[in-house]
This record gives structure tokens, sequence and C-alpha cells, in this order.
């Protein structure tokens, strides 16, 4: 993608006005932040301070933004082009992140220096002898970083981090509200980071963990076949240095083996074999014995070979896209490659966040779609801090972002209508919100916005499934507290009347001693102890 | 004279031992450790049947248990209770008191109900539970009902003990309330009692000097006669060996209030002595009708239906009188009120009608 593409089409990438602009921004480098702290299990600790510079036009303001971590840092080499210089995505493995290939961070820059004509400071170490830092231009028209100015302080303190500060035009008093509720929801998601935000006005906003627990990083792993296009196809050709068609599948995929790699250039007739005493064997008339090619007629092994992925024309690369989906014989993506956040930190924080009196959570088992695994993970928070509203509060989070916007074109939003809440004695009125967290290697995100989950049959599904169970919990809770509320109605209207019993009778037999009552309401507690 | 002060002193004593009798079994089962449990005959409609030989309803074998244990029945319970307290201290301080007094008086031991219904419920539990009638407790409705004539009574209500006085006194009668169906009967020169279902015709018959012409204590029921009243034509009759006669409305309504005075109410089932049985309606008859030419009013529907309910209700079948008028009313489907025989004028009823239908 080149930087004038995005100058282009700066809607699609989030920055479509003023207020959804500086939202972005802070967006996407927070979640940068939160990336390079949680792969290597650190507890993130980020700071953002966004300040007023100046009138720009009569809606607009000029403000800095000042993003600061303690993530893993930026190898000096590449700081330049990893915010002066907008690249392809450069990665042929997959694994879960927030943001996608970084580009979120790069955006916001250049959206910064668009807006300004002011240069952007990385500052950045990765824990080493030394701390780089650098002042930068982008050449837009070029695509390439302009360093200005580069400094190397050494790490007393043994550092470890980076530090972005650019400017940007934006509208802060309208994004005020998303910036807020991102910040608050990114907390809840994020229990095991300390988030503080300075607002231009000077107001501190700050989210402390509740719990230095961190999910198992994400592990690398390489696309599955059923999940690639024809783009991903050619950028690996492009590179690869196997030169040939079985030793490019086994390489570059995810859960192909040799075996695998064979029968699938069988399927669709990539491959040709030869047998020494009998020639050349159709691929359609080779026999595989114990998974060994072998001669129809004389039963001998018989040699195979396949194509150069790099001599493969672009109609066979079509064709080859379209029997890695057709073909059914891959194994499932298998989901380490995904960080859930799991029951137990999802629940630390949502409590944290929304104190509710009640809470369940549920992690569904990892699930595909399309070749990517993605698992859905789901919380019903009841009564409490939970905010009465008439409809359930809905909280959508994506690879551990919160997704603000759109929520009504939500795969949830769907699900949760389509639920007979009745039947789990749930009414629209009760303090009720419902966290929805789903993580992949590629969420289906339905537009370029990240903002909503897109209708898949496979996600809508899973999701159905983990909201059916945590509101079977609340249904319980729900029975059993009403059930607590009756017991203690019974036993209050024992305790109120019993007493004036007692008065009443010892009045009327004119005794001057009031019956002890007490015996008789313990037994009626006991009782209901029993009956609960 | 003394003998009947005793009577009413003793009367009060039975009261006062009976609610406490009920306060000591709550209080000894509450220090034995158990919850009160009380059983007293249930007032459903399958427990209440007329009783040919006490000549009025009567509440059968069925029994109903009212225990604290229960949940559903601890506040009617306490408030069955507070009733029972509240009328020791009326009844023993000779304060009165109304059912929508109680209502009011429970809110200041914070013991609330619902409605005025369910206070009255409560009083009439308590009035089966002891058998002795509310007014006996001293809680009375809103007086509507007056007698005149020449009998003297004894107050015994505070402040008024060994005063007396003649019911000629005022020309409007004086108010079957309290005061009076507390006192003594003292003496009385009448030898009969006219209960009149109007106040108009009450007035006419004081104006027209029946009390004297007839010696009659005359009464006036205001419609259905309130309980008290009907107890005191119960004394008038049971102490001064008084006849009692009843003048109402030709129709089904005037017919069963007279009813009512001789058989009582279903409603009253679990109390006695509220009936005159030995009572006798004198009219207005449908053969009154046709024999003195009353002008009418047709019968509506809802009077037919009515005369056909009245015409299989057991107190209607102990008299041949009675099923004998209702036929005669369905037959000739008209009604007609007390006034009219003002048609022939205004001292003919008194005349003419009355002493004819007292020497029948």
């Amino acid at each position: 993608m080149h930087p004038t593409f995005f100058y282009r089409n700066r809607d699609i990438a989030g920055f479509t006005n003023p207020s959804r602009a500086i939202f972005a921004a802070i967006r996407e480098l927070v979640e940068n932040s939160l990336d390079a702290a949680e792969s290597q299990k650190i507890p993130p600790e980020i700071y953002v301070r966004l300040s007023f510079e100046g009138e720009a036009t009569k809606e607009t303001q000029i403000y800095k933004l000042h993003v600061e971590d303690n993530g893993s840092g930026i190898q000096p080499r590449f700081i330049p082009s990893a915010f002066g210089q907008v690249l392809f995505g450069s990665k042929y493995k997959l694994k879960q992140t927030r943001g996608t290939f970084g580009l979120g961070g790069k955006m916001a820059v250049l959206y910064g220096q668009i807006t300004t004509h002011q240069p952007a400071y990385v500052t950045s170490s990765t824990g080493q002898a030394k701390i780089y830092s650098f002042k930068l231009m982008m050449d837009i028209q070029r695509n390439r970083p302009i360093i200005l100015d580069r400094k190397v302080m050494i790490n007393k303190e043994n550092w470890r981090g980076t530090i972005v500060e650019f400017t940007l035009e934006g509208d802060y008093l309208r994004a005020m509200p998303k910036i807020l509720d991102y910040f608050k929801q990114t907390a809840m998601v994020n229990p095991y980071a300390n988030l503080t935000f300075v607002d231009p006005k000077g107001r501190l906003y700050k989210f402390t963990r509740a719990t230095s627990e961190m999910p198992e990083p994400p592990k690398e792993t390489l696309p599955h076949p059923y999940g690639v296009d024809v783009e991903l196809l050619q950028r690996l050709i492009t590179v690869t240095n196997y030169t040939n068609m079985a030793d490019f599948l086994t390489g570059h995929f995810h859960r192909v083996g040799p075996i695998t790699a064979l029968k699938f250039l069988i399927f669709s007739d990539l491959i040709t074999f030869t047998c020494a005493e009998h020639g050349k064997i159709p691929s359609d008339q080779i026999k595989l014995v114990e998974n060994r090619p072998v001669c129809p007629t004389c039963g001998k092994e018989a040699q195979s070979s396949s194509k150069n992925p790099k001599r493969l024309s672009h109609e066979e690369i079509v064709r080859l896209m379209q029997n890695l989906k057709k073909y059914k014989d891959f194994l499932p993506p298998d989901a380490s490659c995904l960080s859930p956040l799991g029951e137990e930190l999802l629940k630390a924080g949502v409590e944290k966040e929304l104190s509710p009196e009640y809470l369940v959570v549920h992690q569904r088992k990892p699930s595909t779609y399309a070749g990517h695994p993605f698992i859905v993970e789901m919380a019903i928070a009841y009564g409490g801090g939970v905010p009465k509203r008439g409809s359930f509060v809905i909280y959508r989070f994506a690879n551990k972002i919160p997704l603000l916007y759109d929520e009504a074109s939500d795969v949830s939003y769907r699900v949760i209508s389509a639920m007979n809440w009745r039947r789990y004695k749930v009414a629209p009125d009760m303090p009720i919100a419902i966290v929805i967290h789903i993580c992949s290697t590629k969420v289906p995100y339905k537009t370029v916005g990240k903002e909503f989950i897109a209708d898949r049959p496979e996600v809508r599904r899973e999701e159905a499934n983990a909201l059916r169970e945590v509101a079977r919990q609340l249904q319980h809770f729900l029975s059993r507290q009403e059930h607590v509320h009756m017991e203690k109605k019974r036993l209050g209207i024992f305790g109120k009347y019993l007493p004036k019993i007692a008065q009443f009778s010892a009045t009327l037999a004119g005794q001057e001693r009031v019956p002890d009552v007490d015996k008789l309401l313990k037994s009626v507690q006991k009782y209901g102890a029993e009956e609960s | 004279m003394v003998q009947k002060k005793v009577k009413i002193i003793e009367k009060r004593n039975e009261v006062l031992g009976g609610l406490k009798k009920f306060g000591a079994q709550m209080y000894n089962q509450l220090d034995e450790g158990v919850f009160p449990t009380i059983n007293m005959p249930s007032r459903g409609t399958d427990n209440i049947a007329y009783d040919a030989t006490l000549r009025q309803y009567i509440l059968g074998e069925k029994n109903v248990s009212r225990s604290a244990r229960n949940i559903r029945h601890i506040k009617p319970f306490t408030q069955l209770a507070w009733a029972a307290m509240f009328s020791n201290e009326l009844t023993s301080q000779r304060k009165t008191s109304t059912l929508r007094d109680v209502y009011y008086s429970a809110q200041a031991y914070d013991m609330t109900f619902t409605d005025q219904q369910e206070s009255n419920n409560i009083i009439t539990d308590l009035e089966t539970l002891t058998g002795f009638a509310r007014e006996d407790f001293h809680i009375f409705p809103e007086e509507r009902s007056a007698i005149f004539g020449d009998l003297d009574i004894g107050y015994t209500v505070p402040g008024y003990e060994g005063k007396t006085l003649n019911l000629t006194s005022h020309p409007d009668g004086v108010l079957i309330g309290p005061a009076l169906t507390s006192s003594e009967l003292i003496h009385t020169r009448a030898d009969k009692v006219i209960a009149i279902e109007k106040g108009a015709l009450f007035t006419r018959f004081i104006e027209e000097n029946v009390h004297n012409k007839h010696h009659a204590l005359l009464i006036s029921c205001g419609g259905q006669a309130p309980r008290q009243t009907r107890s005191f034509i119960r004394r008038l009759h049971d102490e001064l060996n008084l006849p009692v006669y009843i003048l109402t409305d030709g129709d089904p309504w005037g017919m069963h209030i007279a009813q009512v005075i001789i058989s009582g109410s279903a409603n009253a089932a679990h109390l006695r002595d509220l009936n005159t049985p030995d009572a006798v309606w004198s009219g207005v008859w449908a053969s009154d009708i046709i024999e003195y030419k009353l002008p009418t009013d047709p019968l509506d529907e809802v009077d037919i239906k009515r005369l056909y309910e009245l015409q299989k209700d057991p107190r209607y079948q102990t008299d041949p009188i009675w099923q004998k008028e209702i036929k005669l009313f369905l037959k000739i489907k008209r009604k007609a009120e007390q006034e009219a025989f003002s048609r022939y004028g205004l001292t003919y009823i008194v005349d003419e009608y009355l002493p004819t239908k007292l020497k029948n």
C-alpha cells in the first residue's frame, strides 16, 4: 500500500473526520503498545497524553499526541521504516495481533504529518545499553522515511519501551466520549494493563490493573490452505526458496505435510509421475500404496515431480487458490496461534470495570471459519455497577480491542436479538451487560474500519452457543436470587408478626412478661435453610 | 331492676372472659415454644345451614385452623390477636368504636389492614372465635335506626349511670346506638313492637299518635335493619315479652327485610340472638295490594329474579304465608310501597289498615 493511496482513502482506515481521526490515532498507537508489551508477556504500562497546541479551523484544533509504553521496543535500524514508510505487509506467518501488520500506527503518524506538516518523534529502547531517538518525516511521493535528527543516549536505568510523539489535527471535544469509552473498555479486556490518559484539559483518567497474570502470548503460525487468497499466494511465490510445489506447500502452509501435499497435488493435477520402466503416468492413474506413489502397471515406486512455483501462470495460481479451498482433507487449523483472554482474566476485567453483582464467563473451544481459527469468549454481568438502560449493554471486543461503532450491524447484536430471553427469565429492562470477545488470526471484520464482525455462520453459531451457556447460568443465579429474596421476605414476615402476637397476647392475658419468640424465629430460619 | 343490671355486667364479664381466654391460649402456646394455633368454625358457604329448630342459619361441624406457623396465616392471625386486644380494651374501658375506626386504630400498632374489608373480616373472625357479636366488643356500625315509644331505659354507659330516659322524650325518636343497646329496659306500658322499614312512615306514625292508640313501641329500621337493631328487637321481645310486627314495602326487598329480622342472615350464622323468630311480617303483602287496591308499579326483572331466589330460600319454607305471597307477587307482577296508602288520605294506614293487620 502506498501512502498516496492512504491519502486518497483515509475514510476506510478510520480517519473519516476530525473527531474519528483523533480517536483512530489514539487507538492505533495504544494497540501497537499493547501488542508490544504482550508479545514479551510484560504487563503493559501505557501512558497517553493529548495536549492542545493551537486552533486549526473553526471546528478543529491541533493536538500533540504522546504515547509511551513499556513494550518490547524497536531495534534502531527498524525505527525509521516502522514509522516513516508504509510497507506491504511483510509477514508470511500469522498470529493473533490487535493491529493489522502494524499499519494503523503508520497511518496515524502519516495523518498527523498530512494535517500539520510537523515531524514525528520516536524514542525507543529494547532494554539494551542505548536509547535511540529519531525525528522523522515521511516522503509521501517516494514512500521513504526522512531522518531529520537522530540521537543516542545511554540507557542508565535499563528502560525498555517506545515513545511516539506527533501532532495532528482533530476535534477532541466531539471525540471525547468515544475515547473515554475506548479506554474503559480496553481496561476491561486487558485487566493486566495500567492505562493512563491525560486529556487536553489536563484531566487524568487512570485505569489500574487488577492482576499481573497474562494470557499466553500467541505463537506464530503459517497460513492455513483454506484461508489463502491469490494475493498471499503471489507474495509467497515471490519470496519462496522452494523449487517444487510439494516443498512449497509443506514449507509455507499450516497443517500440510509431505503426504497431504502429495495427495493435494494429485487432486489438483499439479504433479507428474514417471515409472523407470513404463515412463510417464498421468496423475489420475497413479496408485498410492502406504502413501507412496506406485506405478499401476508394475507396482514399482514412481518418481514424482512438481512444478517450480515461480513458474506458475496467473491462471494456475488462481486455480491453485480455488483447489486449496475445495480440497476436503486438510486438517483443521490448531488454535495455538490464538491468545484468548481466558475465563479468569475476562472475569477480572469485567469485575474491575463494572463491579457487577453477578458475573459469569464462558470460553468456547476453538473453531474455524474459512481456514482461520477463532475463539469466542462471553460474559454476562448483572446488577451492581451495570447500568439499567431498558436494553442490554453490549461490549464487543475483537483480539482484545473494543469495537465502538456500528453495534447494530454486528453479528453479536443479531445473536443477542434472536435469543429467546424469556426462556431464561431475563427481561431487557434488567441491568445486564453482555461482553463478547472474539479472537482470531483474522477477525472477520465486515469493513476495513474494524468496527463490526461479519455475520458468518460459524461465528454466529459459536456466539449463540456461548450466549446460551452464560444465559443459562444467569438464569440459575436469578432464580436462586429470587428464592433467597422470597426466603428473606418469609423470615421478615415471621420476624414482624411473631413478636406482635407475643405482645398482644400478653396484654390480653394480663401478663407482665412477654413470651420469648426467639426460639420460634430460629426454628423457621432453620427450616428455611433446609428448604433452600 | 337490680337483676337486669347484673345481667348486663355479667354479659360484659363473659365477653371479657372470652377474649382473655383467647389471649391466655396464645400466651401459653408461645410460652411453651409452640406456634399459636386456633380452631374455629368455618364460615364457608358449604358450612352454613338453616336450622329449623333455632329458626336461623347456623354454622356446621366444619372447622378451620389458623396457625402462626403458616406464612399465609400469620398476618391475619396477628390481626386477630390485635383485634382481640383492642376489643378487650374497648370493652373493659366501656368505650365504643366503629368498623372504620378499627381500620385506623390498627395503624397505631403498625398493624396495617389492606382495606376496610380485611379489617371487617378479622372482626367477623373474632365473632366466630368467641361467639360474641362485635357490638358486645363495643364495635358498632354507623347508626341509622331509631325507636320511639313509652319505654323507660336506664343507661349503663360511663357518665350516664343511673340516668333514665323515656323513649317518647324526643319526637324524632331515639337513635338505636351503643348507649341505648347497652341500657337496661326498665319499664314499658306498650304491649307490642312495630318495626317499620322506612323513616318517613315511622315519623308519620309518631305524628298520628300510633304509640298511644295502639300501645306500641315504634322502630325505624332504615332499610335493612342493622345488627344492633335486630338484637335490640330480640331483647324487647325476650325481656319485655312484647310481640313484634314488621311493616315493609310490598315487594321482594321489603319482604326480605322482615325475613332477616325474623330469621337472621347467612352472614351472621356464627352468632345467636340477632333474630326474633316470633316476629310477624304484617305487610304490605301482595294480597293487600289487591284487597286495598293500592297504586302499584310493575315488578322489574331484578324483582322477579329475586322472588324466584326467595322461593327456594329455606327461611321462606317455615310459614306458608311466604310462599303464598311470593306466588301472588309473581302472578300480579306488581309492587306497592308503604306510602301507597296515602291515596286514601294521610290517616288511613293508621286508622284502617293497621288495626286490621294487627288483629290478624
